[in-house]
């Protein structure tokens, strides 16, 4: 018989990403919880800090180059890299191979690593089957297909199913949820007048549904779109989808007072 | 080429912002591209095998461009052999003198023109023009963007920036009738009786191509109004201008690419009109041209064969820019090539030069959707990131941007600074903040004149798991 080297369940390295170290760590614990609830031995490397998605995306290939290294070796040891956002677990999964196409042996542990990269809630539900028990929350909400998780992933049917499983939701469908927010990254700031249209379509969207909750699963697009019906006086909440299937969710994006 | 024209002068961002300011542009491209995007998902949802279709598509594509001097010269053997006359292009100017030569020789004083995006992009109208050809578009709203004297915003519905109330008041204006007509229809028979004298009396007939078929010889239009048919039958002479990438093997090859492309951008099984162009009139034949020519241009093309090959499959079907979330509110002419969306921001660099381009592939959130809805699959987004990265390594990108990547970089790779640096800062913005929010970001003003940004919190994640929180 194989030993099983982890009794535990799978030897998860949680990478929480820049923006949920920086600005939401209800995220990270809410996906520390969800990951024991599924079986997981979680460790949370403290060396991490960006996948480098920001300079690749504004083709500084160097100085994505540098921060994927920091990433592989850090993560390279783990069954699995787990983030909870599908652009930076897209990043990794996706982005890396090709970033070191040109230095055959980092792309071989580029390639290693990006087949155990998941984001979070399709490893919950794909790798692990994973269902949240006992989790209640007595409010209707609206989901966003977030595009690098929708179309670089595949997460569509994931999220879905894990909210279905919370007691007391009631889920409306988003008209074009599968339509972009307008972040995309720095685009939002170098190109704000473009990105504010397309994020005021969004919120108009949103604020169409009645929900009380807008949910999605990367902070990026969450932050923008939060941000955007704050501006707008709309009173919608938003969380990451973990949150509430952690039962953390309390206080929603600009609810944390000082 | 097209810089003094009044709708593309400026920067792209005057121009996004003067797009963006116009209420009935909004309306205009939200009619035509959400009709557009309802229709072609209820015609892939119709065709359970889509993707399969589409894949098919895309090798079809590649397995013509893997062999491209074969099919092209094999096209050209056979097209020859049908009577036709061929005139190789390397440029825009060589294309647009092969066409001005033969309007010369045939003594043209007057053209009509079926729409073609290859003559926009090598400036064909200009160059007719300062030849002194009188050009008439045949293509109703090719005719609707010429009464308005502008270029075409999309490469399916050049006037998918003009609402029916504005085609109203130009046909009012400057068709012989001057009728002020409200219903659609109206609108067309006037356009009808307008462009009928041209059409008989025309000397010329230029159309452009869908597909160049290799095993026989001829070109493919593929077309709604039955314009093109009527622009190169009656006239003595037709000029097809196309570009290389056309090319296909054989005609089932044309009329498999045919079912993805049309029901990608009108949603329909099938044109109108699907016509297939052989030589000139031969002994016997009712009608035809009397002569039959074909300017095949490369422009770039067989640069973009070693850069961007995928690129290369593109069927022009505008499915991209109907979906694209930028498109969709800045509109055509902001991009300011002729060719707009996610694939004008591809190949709009190689034939402007990627300087005074560069903001094109970055005006993109690299959502993917163009991806998605491609019917060759086409991996724009990846084509866009590859430009970012060509402009960044040629110095286009400013300082400060270079400056703010490589601080972040350079900080991020030292986790120990990074660190401190959070430790730092995060309660430095987190004063700025006011019930949670901050209505004013410093280094990021973009931000903040439109959304609010949630103020961050006194400890990072992993500062608090350091300090032995745990969940």
């Amino acid at each position: 018989m194989v030993q099983n080297v982890h009794p535990g369940g799978p030897r998860v390295g949680l990478f929480a990403t820049c923006l949920v170290d920086m600005l939401r760590p209800n995220i990270g614990f809410s996906a520390l919880e969800l990951l024991r609830a599924a079986g997981c031995t979680v460790e949370i490397p403290k060396t991490q800090t960006c996948c480098g998605q920001p300079a690749y995306n504004s083709g500084d290939d160097a100085s994505a180059r540098k921060l994927a290294r920091q990433v592989i070796e850090i993560f390279e040891g783990f069954d699995y890299l787990v983030a909870p956002s599908g652009s930076c677990a897209a990043t990794i999964r996706v982005h890396y191979p090709d970033l070191f196409r040109a230095e055959p042996a980092m792309r071989a542990r580029a390639e290693k690593l990006s087949a155990k990269t998941w984001e979070l809630l399709s490893f919950l539900v794909d790798v692990r089957g994973f269902a949240p028990t006992g989790v209640s929350c007595k409010a209707s909400a609206t989901y966003h297909d977030t595009c690098s998780g929708l179309r670089e992933l595949g997460i569509k049917t994931q999220p879905r199913a894990l909210l279905s499983a919370i007691e007391g939701l009631e889920m409306r469908a988003l008209e074009g949820e599968e339509t972009c927010c307008g972040f995309g990254g720095t685009f939002c700031v170098k190109y704000s007048e473009i990105s504010d249209a397309i994020v005021t379509e969004k919120a108009e969207n949103v604020v169409a549904t009645g929900a009380d909750l807008l949910l999605g699963g990367d902070l990026g697009c969450l932050l923008n779109m939060a941000g955007k019906l704050r501006r707008a006086g709309a009173p919608i909440r938003v969380f990451h989808a973990a949150e509430l299937l952690a039962g953390r969710a309390i206080h929603a994006i600009g609810e944390e007072k000082p | 080429m097209n810089a003094d024209r009044g709708e593309l002068a400026g920067t792209f961002k005057e121009r996004a912002r003067k797009a963006l300011g116009d209420a009935h542009l909004r309306v205009a491209l939200d009619r035509t591209t959400g009709n557009a995007r309802t229709k072609r998902a209820a015609a892939v949802a119709a065709w359970p095998d889509f993707d399969r279709a589409r894949a098919a598509a895309a090798a079809i594509k590649d397995h013509a461009l893997q062999n491209f001097p074969y099919y092209l010269e094999q096209f050209e053997r056979n097209a020859l052999a049908s009577g036709a006359r061929l005139h190789w292009a390397r440029d825009a100017k060589e294309a647009c003198a092969a066409v001005i030569k033969i309007c010369r020789e045939t003594r043209a004083k007057t053209v009509t023109r079926s729409k073609s995006m290859l003559g926009e992009e090598i400036g064909l109208p200009h160059a007719l023009a300062e030849a002194g050809v009188r050009r008439v578009e045949t293509d109703l709203a090719e005719h609707i963007i010429q009464l308005a004297g502008e270029t075409p915003s999309h490469i399916i519905w050049p006037a998918a920036h003009r609402t029916r109330e504005d085609v109203s008041k130009l046909f009012e204006k400057h068709h012989r009738d001057h009728l002020l007509l409200t219903e659609v229809e109206a609108m067309v028979d006037s356009a009808r009786r307008e462009l009928r004298d041209d059409f008989f009396s025309a000397d010329v007939g230029i159309s452009g191509a869908n597909f160049l078929v290799a095993e026989t010889g001829a070109i493919c239009t593929i077309t709604n109004e039955g314009n093109a048919e009527l622009t190169t039958t009656p006239p003595r002479v037709h000029i097809v201008t196309a570009g290389i990438e056309k090319i296909v093997a054989t005609t089932e090859h044309a009329l498999q690419l045919t079912r993805v492309l049309v029901r990608s951008a009108t949603g329909a099984d099938l044109t109108q009109y699907t016509t297939f162009h052989c030589g000139p009139k031969r002994a016997g034949d009712l009608d035809g041209p009397e002569e039959f020519h074909i300017v095949l241009v490369d422009h770039g093309r067989t640069q973009m064969l070693e850069d961007m090959p995928e690129m290369l499959r593109c069927l022009r079907c505008g499915a991209c820019l109907n979906h694209c979330v930028v498109y969709r509110k800045i509109g055509g002419h902001a991009y300011g090539g002729a060719y707009p969306g996610p694939m004008g921001s591809a190949i709009t660099p190689v034939f402007d030069g990627l300087e005074p381009s560069r903001d094109l592939p970055h005006a993109c959130t690299l959502n993917g959707h163009c991806k998605q809805v491609c019917p060759v699959d086409i991996p724009l987004p990846t084509i866009l990131r590859d430009w970012r990265a060509k402009s960044y390594r040629q110095g286009f990108e400013s300082r400060a941007v270079r400056l703010g990547l490589a601080l972040w970089a350079f900080i991020a790779s030292k986790p120990a600074l990074y660190r401190a640096a959070l430790a730092v800062a995060l309660p430095l913005l987190r004063r700025r903040g006011k019930d949670g929010w901050i209505s004013a970001l410093p280094f990021a003003p973009g931000w903040t004149e439109s959304r609010d940004f949630p103020a961050p919190p006194e400890k990072t994640f992993l500062a608090r798991i350091a300090s032995g929180e745990e969940a």
